[in-house]
């Protein structure tokens, strides 16, 4: 059998369910025996390359990037597994949803700590390269379809590893109580 | 709630030193105050105008040209809702449902109700605003038939009632119940057995047994106990309560006091809806009249030891408080949220003592049963439904109000009695926004306790309207406001109903999104309260008798997935605010 081909990302997120996949410690040998990256920071493929069985998503939609990522990996992937808080429902990047985004721009370039009376020129970043904020930071499944989601913030190692593994062996998911509790 | 509610009707709102100076007084944190203040509609934070004008929005409002009155008020003051006009004479608001769906579209005017308004009456008022007339002067261009045309309440509000029935609005003598109870001697359990054999039922829509109720009450260890008669109709297209109120309050008051009675309480709370402010001194001349008679107070009715009064609870728009332990938490002068059950009312109410909540409607069955007699309350209406039932018809029919009637009647019966045209009518909405949404082929159905239940509203919606969008978005997004955001079941998943019934509506909706709607329901029931557990109906049961009119909107029947994202409407703004062209 050939191995399961993956492919991960980051959007708006903080790398911080990227990081509890790598808490799955040693049995990332066994995964290396099970699955081959594809377009992921783990082994920093930037572009797809190949149709993927599996795609991994990080984070919900902040600008007009993370949506063209996200269509991209809807495209080159038969599987999408929206995972963790973020990627769910927003997660805290959310949390400007409720406030106008002149006031979130403003915060940023004019009127945070860090930039307060260090942007005399009041200059707002508009360079044509640079991604467009969305109007608010929309969960992946509102804009593609999702078929998976494993929650938490960030879902534990062993939910992320048992899923997988479910996943590409078509094993049934083991799901102890101990792997889905938050608190 | 009452030390507010003087400052809103001084001020005209509450202002941040009220707060801090309540907040002293009471002995409590300003923050406690400030959580009251914020979670009742009416209680406005802000400096308001001279008059402010809130404009009813519900969906028999709409059904019944709410647009067009809305558009003359912003013609005619210059301001547009939600705002205040430049003279500082005129705000504009909108309003949930206020009890008047008889007599659509009206408009509270500083706490006074103004129905039946045309453009023409629209601009009437604001010129007399203008003017600087007194709100009684507003009003004076014609008041109400019977009691609303009152000394103490010249109210321009009509009864409309149509039919009248043998248990509410038959004649009645102030006081007869009580004189029966004090003749026939009778202990409190034998009146609790007394309406236990009537087979009497709570008609706020649950349909509770009223001597179950009592008995819990009148067992349950307390100091004290209260009973609580719940006038806080808040339902859309309820308004059945107002007539009572308008033409029977004796007949409640008497009923209080029979609870009163069984169940050994000696304080009784008649909790009425901000909306119906403009009864406040009718009903309070009533209670004076009272306790003059000697019928409330030491030895009520002659009764001896039996010490009982009653005082009047405004709320301050919440429809939520209808729900009997948000009722006692917002006459406790609290958020009006519900709370976890149980203990229930009758163990730990009011002030953790055991409490009986009654409807308007129950009550006065009791005095009447009471007064005439278990055989003949029995002889009325079906098997588990006896009695009468208030009706508060409104909507596409030739005659809304309110009909009394026998329980076993068919939903054909009701559009016959009102004038409604079964031909041309899409659907009924029975029982609220909260009941069910029945089409043509369920009109043989009989509401009762056995079949279709109903706290009394039938809504009309004739063919010519969009069910869905005047009437189940409407709902829904009722709903939303109304949550009092305690339980995330109801919070969230009322505002996913909206986004998914608008996405439906835009065109952009799949098949896949009317299963999604429906397999949400069980979620809801996970709520602490009626809102929530019921907030799905409208657009369930809408989706059960009219999925025709849903799948009408689902333009690519094929395609599984669409999620309505648009990206350009979506960057449109940041890149205004950074000035630069959107690049897609």
């Amino acid at each position: 059998m050939s191995k399961a081909v993956i492919a991960t990302t980051s959007m708006a997120g903080c790398f911080g369910c990227h990081m509890s996949f790598l808490d799955i410690d040693e049995r990332i040998l066994d995964l290396i025996e099970l699955v081959e990256f594809n377009k992921s920071p783990i082994d920093d493929i930037k572009h797809f390359t190949k149709q993927c069985d599996i795609g991994l998503l990080e984070g919900g939609c902040s600008n007009s990037e993370n949506v063209e990522v996200l269509k991209e990996f809807r495209k080159h992937c038969k599987i999408l597994v929206s995972v963790g808080e973020c990627a769910i429902m927003g997660g805290l990047p959310a949390m400007r949803n409720g406030i106008p985004i002149k006031e979130c721009i403003d915060e940023a370039y004019l009127n945070g700590p860090t930039t307060k009376n260090c942007n005399p020129q009041r200059i707002l970043p508009n360079d044509d390269e640079l991604p467009m904020l969305l109007d608010r930071v929309y969960p992946c499944h509102e804009i593609v379809k999702i078929d998976y989601f494993l929650p938490g913030c960030a879902p534990r190692a062993d939910l992320i590893w048992n899923a997988l593994y479910a996943l590409v062996t078509g094993d049934e998911l083991k799901l102890p109580y101990e792997v889905f509790k938050y608190d | 709630m009452d030390i507010l509610l003087d400052i809103l009707a001084e001020n005209g709102y509450i202002s941040d030193e009220d707060i801090t100076s309540l907040a002293a007084g009471l002995d409590m944190s300003s923050a406690d105050v400030e959580q009251t203040v914020s979670f009742y509609h009416f209680f406005a934070r802000k400096p308001m105008a001279k008059y402010n004008v809130y404009l009813n929005s519900s969906a028999i409002a709409v059904l019944k040209g709410r647009e067009k009155i809305a558009t003359a008020f912003e013609r005619e003051s210059g301001c547009s809702f939600g705002k205040v006009s430049e003279d500082g004479m005129i705000s504009l608001d909108d309003c949930a449902d206020i009890g008047m769906a008889d007599q659509e579209p009206a408009a509270l005017i500083n706490g006074i109700v103004f129905p039946n308004l045309t453009a023409f009456r629209v601009k009437e008022l604001v010129r007399d605003m203008r003017k600087g007339l007194s709100v009684d002067e507003l009003r004076s261009h014609g008041l109400g038939d019977g009691m609303n045309n009152s000394e103490y309440m010249k109210a321009t509000v009509t009864n409309n009632i149509r039919k009248k029935g043998a248990v509410i609005f038959s004649e009645y003598q102030g006081g007869s119940a009580l004189e029966k109870v004090k003749a026939d001697r009778m202990s409190q359990e034998q009146l609790i057995d007394l309406v236990k054999q009537s087979g009497l039922r709570g008609r706020g829509g649950a349909g509770f047994p009223t001597a179950m109720k009592w008995d819990f009450c009148r067992k349950a260890k307390g100091e004290k106990k209260y009973i609580f008669c719940n006038a806080d109709e808040g339902e859309p297209g309820t308004f059945k309560d107002r007539v009572i109120l308008t033409e029977r309050p004796r007949l409640i008051f008497d009923g209080m006091a029979l609870a009163g009675y069984a169940v050994g309480a000696e304080e009784g709370i008649l909790y009425v809806r901000y909306e119906y402010m403009y009864m406040k001194e009718y009903l309070e001349s009533i209670l004076t009249e009272m306790r003059k008679e000697k019928a409330l107070g030491k030895d009520a009715s002659g009764i001896k030891g039996f010490n009982f009064d009653i005082r009047i609870q405004y709320g301050a728009g919440a429809y939520v408080c209808g729900e009997e332990s948000a009722l006692i938490e917002s006459a406790e002068g609290k958020r009006g949220e519900p709370r976890d059950r149980p203990p229930f009312p009758v163990e730990k109410g009011y002030l953790g003592m055991p409490t009986a909540v009654n409807n308007v409607e129950t009550l006065c069955s009791v005095a009447k049963l009471v007064t005439n007699g278990v055989e003949w309350f029995k002889s009325l209406g079906t098997g588990q439904s006896t009695g009468t039932k208030l009706l508060s018809i409104s909507g596409d029919v030739k005659y809304p109000g309110v009909y009394e009637v026998e329980w076993g009647f068919s939903i054909n019966d009701i559009l016959e009695m009102s004038g409604g045209d079964p031909a041309a009518v899409q659907a009924v909405q029975v029982g609220g926004p909260s009941g069910s949404c029945v089409g043509p082929n369920e009109f043989e159905r009989i509401v009762s306790y056995e079949d279709i239940a109903t706290g009394g509203a039938m809504m009309v919606i004739g063919e010519d309207h969009d069910l869905l969008q005047d009437v189940v978005l409407n709902f829904t997004e009722f709903f939303i406001d109304e949550s009092c955001g305690s339980c995330s079941t109801c919070r969230a998943l009322t505002v996913m109903y909206k986004k998914t019934l608008e996405k439906v509506l835009s065109g952009d909706g799949r098949r896949k999104d009317i299963d999604a709607m429906l397999s949400w329901a069980p979620i809801g029931k996970a709520s602490r309260c009626g809102l929530g557990q019921t907030a799905m109906n409208p657009i369930c049961t809408s989706i059960k008798n009219f999925r025709y009119l849903y799948e009408g909107h689902i333009k690519n029947a094929n395609e599984q997935y669409e999620g309505g994202f648009d990206i350009a409407k979506a960057v449109a703004d940041s890149c205004e605010v950074v000035g630069r062209r959107p690049n897609l």
